[in-house]
């Protein structure tokens, strides 16, 4: 039983061993010679403007989250678009029923304001901030 | 690929995709509607997926038993939950009708949210695969977390939501743990071969017995065993009271029809280590369950507490493992469905909405002024208190005699004890009806499917209770 995972403890001494000598080597070895650029996070890229811990609007997790469902679809889409002569008029109704379902959810996000990128308030969203903490605070 | 295979015994999950369907024509009809009145038409769009569901239930019983994709099964015991959840989650329906508008106008999502999760427990209760089993679990827990904060403003309800998420999904995680270590001891997550190869050579015992205890503490969870119960009263309690019936009735079943299947199918060599961790868990939840709500001054978190002691009570019918049990248990659910949707539809006639729960002090006097309202307030009182000829005294018999006949009668004696402790604090309840003075008027709340739901739930407890035949018939145990 244990003998099975024996190559498996190889393999992590081996990783281990070889990041530790990238690692190493180079920090005995190589030349060191800073510079301003070598300071920033990222040597190419975008220079950070701001800490990341800041407030995020937020319609734009909402927005993470459609594209990852969406994302989704055309994962599941190309597969089933491969092999499509295989799977034959099934995996079509198939397909379409899986289509229709995220139809109704997309036209769910977009009536309810899910893409609008701005402050207005949703249909039956009359909640005032201040009234719950108040109330909160009350039950405290 | 075999297009023939994966079309075969598609019935078995024809109630699931009629559920499914309606939720989709529910959220369209919702974003469609042209102003505020239309609304009034999505429960009864939701009422009509319901009874569609039925009627493909019922459908499926005249054929024999199939099974589709090994992943989902339509045997007696199956149908017989998925009515039991389904006639759940209409009565919840017809309490939302009028409830809804007064707390949050957002309807469309909520009657969605409530055939999903019809749909999720239905599943679960016909589920033979670990992973079905898991997806069912999620999907009607995912929905509820949802629908118990569905009263936005009420900071009660926004806590009862975030306590139940984060217990819930931390239960879900033992559950699917425990499902884990299960499919490394057998090598299959197929409830049956799980059992036969159990059977015969019996695995590798350091993931199974694991595997086992964790299970047991994710359904724990799910049904509120002590000690998994400590989310139960305060959930009940904080979500609004439609979406409290629905979720005892519909999860207790969902998830002990689930459990029995498990232990059952796929455990039933195992009986003798996990039917003595269930008597000892049986013990606790009655206990702990009716002593707790002896001291309740609320309505919402007695009958919560009242539904750990339940559940107590129909894990006793687990602990044997014989049909004889599981039939026991099922019984014992169809019967706890009518009788508490109900107890909670008189709480909606009393409560405060502010404070989604009504105080004892509530019903006082109420016999005085709304006799019908008192009437069938006792007659679910005294059928959870087991008194005959009521549903909930056949309910409690069964499950008693299933222990008694599977050698358990210590067990039955500490169930029949408990019983007779909670006759306190349901029969104070019908003291206070009909013997007390009333402290401030009350003026009940009605609305045509709130007095339909009490009929229908006082109908049925006095019914099942003269004839509990006509409902044992065509209810079937599972094994054996």
């Amino acid at each position: 039983m244990a003998i099975d995972y024996l190559p498996l403890l190889i393999l992590i001494i081996l990783a281990m061993g070889f990041a530790a000598i990238a690692m190493g080597l180079p920090a005995v070895l190589g030349p060191k010679l800073p510079n301003k650029q070598k300071y920033e996070p990222y040597e190419s890229g975008i220079i950070p403007f701001a800490d990341a811990r800041r407030r995020f609007p937020v319609q734009y997790y909402l927005v993470a989250m459609l594209f990852v469902v969406f994302d989704i679809e055309v994962i599941f889409l190309y597969p089933w678009a491969v092999i499509l002569n295989r799977l034959g008029l099934f995996a079509l109704v198939e397909m379409a029923i899986f289509l229709l379902i995220l139809l109704v959810g997309y036209v769910y996000c977009w009536k309810r304001g899910a893409l609008d990128w701005g402050g207005q308030v949703r249909p039956g969203d009359d909640v005032v901030e201040s009234q719950v903490v108040e109330s909160q605070v009350e039950e405290e | 690929m075999n297009i023939a295979a994966l079309t075969a015994n598609l019935h078995v999950i024809l109630p699931e995709m009629v559920l499914a369907a309606f939720a989709l024509l529910v959220i369209l009809a919702d974003m469609l509607r042209q102003d505020e009145e239309e609304s009034r038409l999505l429960p009864l769009l939701t009422l009509a997926g319901i009874l569609a569901a039925m009627a493909a239930t019922a459908w499926i019983w005249n054929r024999p038993v199939a099974s589709y994709q090994e992943g989902a099964i339509a045997d007696g015991f199956a149908l017989g939950a998925r009515t039991v959840i389904l006639v759940a989650a209409g009565l919840a329906t017809l309490l939302s009708m009028g409830y809804l508008p007064r707390i949050n106008r957002q309807m469309g999502e909520y009657y969605a949210l409530v055939l999903l999760a019809t749909l999720g427990m239905t599943m679960m209760a016909s589920a033979t695969d670990l992973i079905v089993l898991f997806l069912a679990l999620e999907i009607f827990s995912l929905a509820l977390y949802i629908l118990s904060g569905y009263y936005r403003k009420n900071p009660r309800s926004t806590e009862a939501s975030m306590k139940y998420f984060l217990l819930g999904a931390f239960a879900s995680s033992f559950f699917v743990y425990g499902a884990a270590l299960l499919y490394g001891a057998a090598g299959t997550t197929q409830l049956r071969e799980i059992g036969n190869l159990l059977a015969s050579d019996h695995g590798n015992p350091n993931l199974l017995w694991p595997g086992i205890a964790l299970l047991l503490v994710g359904f724990g969870f799910k049904v509120s065993l002590v000690p998994f119960h400590m989310w139960t009263p305060d959930v009940y309690q904080g979500a609004p009271t439609p979406v409290t019936a629905f979720m005892s009735a519909g999860t207790k079943t969902a998830a002990f029809a689930a459990f029995v299947r498990v232990l059952m199918e796929a455990l039933p060599a195992q009986q003798i280590q996990w039917g003595w961790a269930l008597a000892v868990l049986a013990v606790l939840t009655m206990t702990v369950g009716n002593l707790t709500a002896l001291r309740q001054l609320s309505l919402k978190r007695m009958l919560a507490y009242s539904s750990v002691a339940n559940a107590g009570y129909i894990l006793v019918a687990l602990v044997p493992g014989t049909a004889q049990g599981s039939k026991a248990a099922l019984f014992y659910l169809l019967t706890y469905a009518f009788m508490n949707v109900g107890a909670l539809a008189v709480v909606i006639t009393l409560e405060k909405i502010d404070e989604l729960d009504a105080l004892q002090n509530r019903a006082a006097g109420l016999a005085d002024r709304w006799p019908l309202l008192a009437l069938a307030m006792s007659i679910f009182m005294l059928s959870l208190s087991g008194i005959p000829p009521l549903a909930g005294f056949f309910g409690k018999f069964f499950v008693f005699q299933a222990a008694v006949e599977g050698g358990w009668t210590w067990l039955a004696v500490v169930g029949v004890l408990n019983s007779a402790i909670s006759a306190y604090y349901y029969l104070r309840v019908m003291v206070a009806m009909y013997f007390h003075e009333a402290e401030e008027p009350v003026q009940p709340r009605r609305w045509g499917g709130l007095s339909l739901s009490l009929a229908l739930t006082a109908l049925a407890t006095v019914i099942i209770g003269l004839y509990p035949s006509l409902w044992t018939g065509f209810l079937s145990g599972l094994g054996g």
